[in-house]
């Protein structure tokens, strides 16, 4: 038997019921009516319904919750001497099993790029490796792009690998959605090797096909190879910054549903005196927001939102590549479709490349329009051949991650793109700033 | 007492939490003459102490009711007997709204009594208190939002409109376009639209040289209520292109003295409606490329990767276009084009309609569900035009801590409730909040709703219709026309 599965969409239900009865919270994308329909992964049940679109909102509160406890704390009195009191702190790093189900490659690489903070510097997270080690995630490779996302410009591809544990195709079947299932990690080919689901091994042409066939439906790229250098050279360039922001309202959309943003602020709430007692509590915070900068004199590094769009878009552009050698924008395209001005962070940096003076291969066009009957470049594919004939793609990518390796893409896209040089610290500091002081005005 | 059902016989005997808001002057001493008197009272009752009824936020009972009290009391002197003269003249309308509130949420409002009790009437008080406890004793324990059953429900949001619903007239941009170019030399900016990231998606757009204008787009696709950003352009003359809906933010703008009127320059648009691009998107789907774009009189036609999608106006525009009688500004400083004459009496909006339908514990159940995928990005806080405090939102404050950071849904239902009592009589429908919410919460229900009280309460008070009159909740009448005095025999 190969490692590849083969699944039909009616026994989507039995396969997740397997998962929950390894003990397994499995989330899946569920349609939310509403005055516009949004999907939201939720913890799937006997008999919900599934729904494989890609969700509005992405999984990263899998690894990183919009609030979670970091520790508890009580102080109790001393019965016989009121003046003294201990403080007893509690721990509170708690992590469920989890499958995410049908998340999208630009959501799992999401969680690829907040690997590298929580999990690869000199801190490493207990909160997040706890979660993170407890996951698993199933990708459903886009069988088009769309007209938001654009993660073939930041070394992705509709069905790159990076983050997922397993990687799911829908491939073409009689009366009937089907899907291969193609192991990438070793959790995921175990996950599948125990799993009940038919051997897939006939399938993987079908499935090479879909992937080609998606790939081929992408819009001419931009070259992004210049981004770092130049999104850093316009730091100074506040008209820059304010020109693009003007139509921001500073409200924090794009960052609350971006699968790579992954700032947060804690807070402490609760009486520790009280039965109850204290917790302190981290919850998702954002750069778009006056407060996330201001200091307890008053002052704000960041006064406009000129500074912190500066911030969001040199941090996904230049700073987190010349960390971490890729960008921290999956291209999943949320921030620009749930923006509620539209704000588009694509042309933000195509207009700052262009504004430091660098260029942009193809498209010329800087609306990041396609052209009619857009000429797709042959994108080179390294076909992912049936285990027997080749080497499966074995290795254990979640292994190569923590060894700091690039890990190659699958099966249709470029590496990641090589790091960023090196800015000096001059460059970054003390640059007057000529924007007016926003005052106590929010935007 | 008769109203004790059988589901409540144990809360009959046990303690409720009762929470209750005394004033310092009146009331305060007149729970003291009672317990002075020995009077036999129930116990269920926490009193905080404040300065004046007028201290009372309405939010300090939502807060009350929301975590866990079953019934919130407020009782201050009584009218015309205010130690600060006039506190609990504005405590009684921003109080009234609230009970009328309530009930959207799911809340009964008979779980929040105010009145007035001075500092001799220790008997008075007395009975104030038994009656009040009584009446909660037959609620029973305030039920929880944690408790509620899932429940999504959403409506058909497409109405009759009061008059039909067009694309409008389509020479109808270059003479805007005309007009605003012999302005513009004047002007340091002119807000308007323009394309987005395709044909169909505006955003706003900031016109300051002829190119620019070159790029302005209108009709169906002038979505975006442009008031928003008018305060921040303090000491700038700045025009803007306003619907009729627009305008009246710009007017409740002015009534706040947030903008001054020689600051900005309206040009009033004649408008036939807009698209809602929430169900817009949701027919599209996912697609690569539009390749035609089409606008005939009624309908907006799309081809996405090769499909024909068309957009009637009529049935594809948000809420607010169904009801509207206002399509033009009227104290322009330009008109655009000539208003048309509505008549006719709005319908309630669909999703308020909705609500109204349901019982009390199905609205807490809806409010659970759908607030359940809020993710506090608060674009419905920042794209409104009225939000004032802008970076400075209680939200946000830690001292004092109004919102836990916990991302419980009440928590998220909370600051909705927030927003709407801060908007209370000043919030003038725009709808921005809602369509700016990523996750397509029907949030401005909540809105409506307490524009309906408003409307009730005070003569049918519109905000943003008269630049001079002072929003209901900044000010009061001694003799109210529609706050009838609750007895308390
Ligand atoms: S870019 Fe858009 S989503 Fe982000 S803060 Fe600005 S207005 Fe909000
Ligand atoms: S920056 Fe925007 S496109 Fe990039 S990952 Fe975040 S939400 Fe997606
Ligand atoms: S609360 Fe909503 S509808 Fe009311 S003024 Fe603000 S954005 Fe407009
Ligand atoms: S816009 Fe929607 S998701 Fe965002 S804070 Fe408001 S209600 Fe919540």
């Amino acid at each position: 038997m190969s490692d590849y599965r083969y699944l039909q969409e009616q026994d989507i239900p039995s396969f997740l019921a397997a998962l929950r009865a390894l003990g397994n919270r499995v989330l899946v994308p569920t349609l939310q009516k509403g005055t516009k329909e949004s999907v939201v992964f939720t913890p799937w049940q006997e008999g919900d319904p599934v729904l494989v679109a890609k969700a509005t909102v992405p999984a990263k509160a899998a690894v990183l919750p919009s609030c979670e406890t970091l520790v508890t704390y009580k102080k109790t009195k001393n019965p016989d001497n009121y003046a003294e009191t201990s403080l007893t702190l509690t721990e509170t790093v708690e992590a469920e099993p989890t499958v995410v189900f049908a998340s999208r490659p630009c959501d799992a690489k999401g969680i690829a790029i907040l690997d590298n903070p929580y999990t690869k510097g000199i801190y490493k997270d207990p909160y997040y490796m706890a979660k993170r080690e407890k996951l698993v995630v199933i990708s459903l490779t886009c069988n088009s792009g769309c007209e938001t996302c654009f993660c073939h410009w930041v070394g992705g591809g509709p069905s790159s690998p990076e983050g997922s544990d397993i990687l799911m195709t829908e491939i073409p079947a009689e009366g009937t959605k089907a899907y291969v299932l193609q192991p990438i990690t070793a959790k995921g080919k175990e996950m599948l090797a125990k799993s009940a689901l038919k051997d897939g091994e006939s399938v993987v042409a079908l499935m090479n096909e879909a992937r080609k066939a998606a790939f081929a439906t992408l819009s001419p790229k931009p070259d992004l190879t210049e981004a770092p250098q130049k999104v850093a050279a316009c730091f100074a360039n506040l008209s820059f910054w304010a020109q693009e922001t003007e139509r921001c309202i500073s409200c924090g959309a794009c960052t609350y549903f971006c699968p790579t943003c992954y700032c947060f602020t804690i807070t402490d709430e609760g009486e520790p005196t009280s039965a109850q007692g204290g917790r302190r509590l981290r919850s998702w915070d954002t750069c778009m927001s006056s407060l996330f900068t201001r200091e307890a004199s008053g002052h704000n590094p960041r006064p406009s939102k000129a500074e912190r769009m500066r911030n969001r878009v040199s941090h996904k552009f230049a700073t987190y590549p010349e960390n971490w050698g890729i960008f921290s924008c999956s291209g999943c395209g949320r921030c620009i479709s749930q923006c509620p001005v539209g704000l588009d962070i694509r042309k933000i940096v195509l207009h700052a490349i262009a504004e430091a003076g660098g260029t942009v291969h193809p498209p010329k066009q800087e609306e990041a329009k396609p052209a009619k009957a857009a000429p797709v470049q042959a994108p080179k594919l390294e076909e992912v051949k049936p285990a027997k004939a080749a080497p499966a793609p074995k290795e254990d990518r979640a292994e190569a991650r923590a060894e700091g390796k690039q890990t190659p893409s699958a099966n249709d896209t470029e590496p990641a793109r090589s790091p960023a040089p090196r800015r000096t610290a001059k460059k970054r500091g003390f640059i007057k700033t000529s924007l007016k002081k926003s005052g106590t005005r929010r935007r | 007492m008769s109203g004790v059902t059988s589901q409540n016989t144990n809360a009959e005997h046990s303690e409720l939490r009762i929470l209750g808001f005394l004033c310092n002057w009146c009331s305060y001493g007149g729970a003291d003459t009672a317990g002075v008197a020995r009077a036999t009272q129930p116990t269920d009752l926490r009193i905080i102490r404040v300065p004046c009824s007028g201290r009372v936020d309405p939010l300090f009972i939502a807060k009350a009711l929301f975590n866990g009290a079953d019934g919130v009391l407020v009782s201050g002197c009584h009218p015309r007997d205010c130690h600060y003269s006039a506190g609990n003249f504005y405590a009684r309308r921003r109080l009234e709204v609230l009970k009328h509130f309530l009930p959207i949420l799911g809340i009964d409002p008979a779980r929040f009594e105010y009145t007035w009790v001075s500092a001799s009437e220790g008997e008075r008080w007395k009975q104030v208190v038994t009656r009040f406890t009584e009446q909660i004793h037959a609620l029973g324990p305030a039920p929880k939002f944690e408790d509620s059953h899932p429940l999504h429900a959403m409506v058909d949001m497409a109405l009759a409109p009061l008059a039909p619903l067009g694309t409008g007239d389509p020479q109808l941009l270059s003479s805007v376009k005309e007009a605003i170019r012999k302005k513009l030399p004047e002007l340091d900016c002119v807000i308007g639209w323009k394309e987005g990231r395709d044909g169909l998606h505006t955003v706003p757009h900031f016109i300051r040289t002829e190119a620019d204008l070159e790029e302005l787009r209108i009709g169906p696709f002038a979505i975006h209520n442009l008031a928003t950003y008018l305060p921040n352009y303090k000491g700038k003359k700045i025009g803007i292109l306003v619907k009729g809906c627009d305008a009246k933010s710009v007017v409740e703008l002015l009534q706040e003295n947030l903008i001054k009127r020689e600051d900005v320059f309206l040009f009033a648009l004649p408008c036939q409606g807009i698209l809602d691009m929430g169900r817009v998107d949701q027919v599209l789907g996912r697609y690569q490329h539009i390749t035609s774009l089409k606008t005939d009189d009624k309908t907006v036609t799309v081809v996405a990767d090769g499909k024909e999608h068309h957009f009637p106006i009529s049935q594809y525009a948000p809420s607010k276009c169904y009801s509207c009688t206002s399509r033009m500004a009227q104290d322009a400083d330009m008109l655009l084009g000539n208003a048309t004459q509505i008549q006719g009496t709005p319908q309630t909006p669909p999703e308020l309609a909705m609500l109204d339908a349901m019982s009390l514990s199905e609205r807490m159940a809806f409010w659970k569900s759908a607030m359940d995928r809020c993710i506090r990005c608060y674009a419905c806080r920042n794209s409104c035009p009225m939000c004032v405090c802008r970076d400075y939102c209680v939200s946000d404050s830690r001292d004092p801590h109004w919102m836990s950071q916990s991302d419980a849904t009440r928590e998220k239902l909370f600051f909705q409730v927030i927003h709407t009592l801060h908007l209370a009589g000043r919030c003038t429908g725009c709808g921005e909040c809602q369509r700016s919410c990523p996750v397509g919460i029907p949030i401005l229900a909540l809105r409506q709703h307490c524009a309906r009280v408003i409307r009730e309460l005070f003569s049918g008070y519109e905000p943003g219709t008269d630049p001079k009159a002072v929003p209901p909740l900044l000010g009061y009448q001694v003799e109210e026309e529609h706050i009838k005095e609750r007895e308390w025999k």
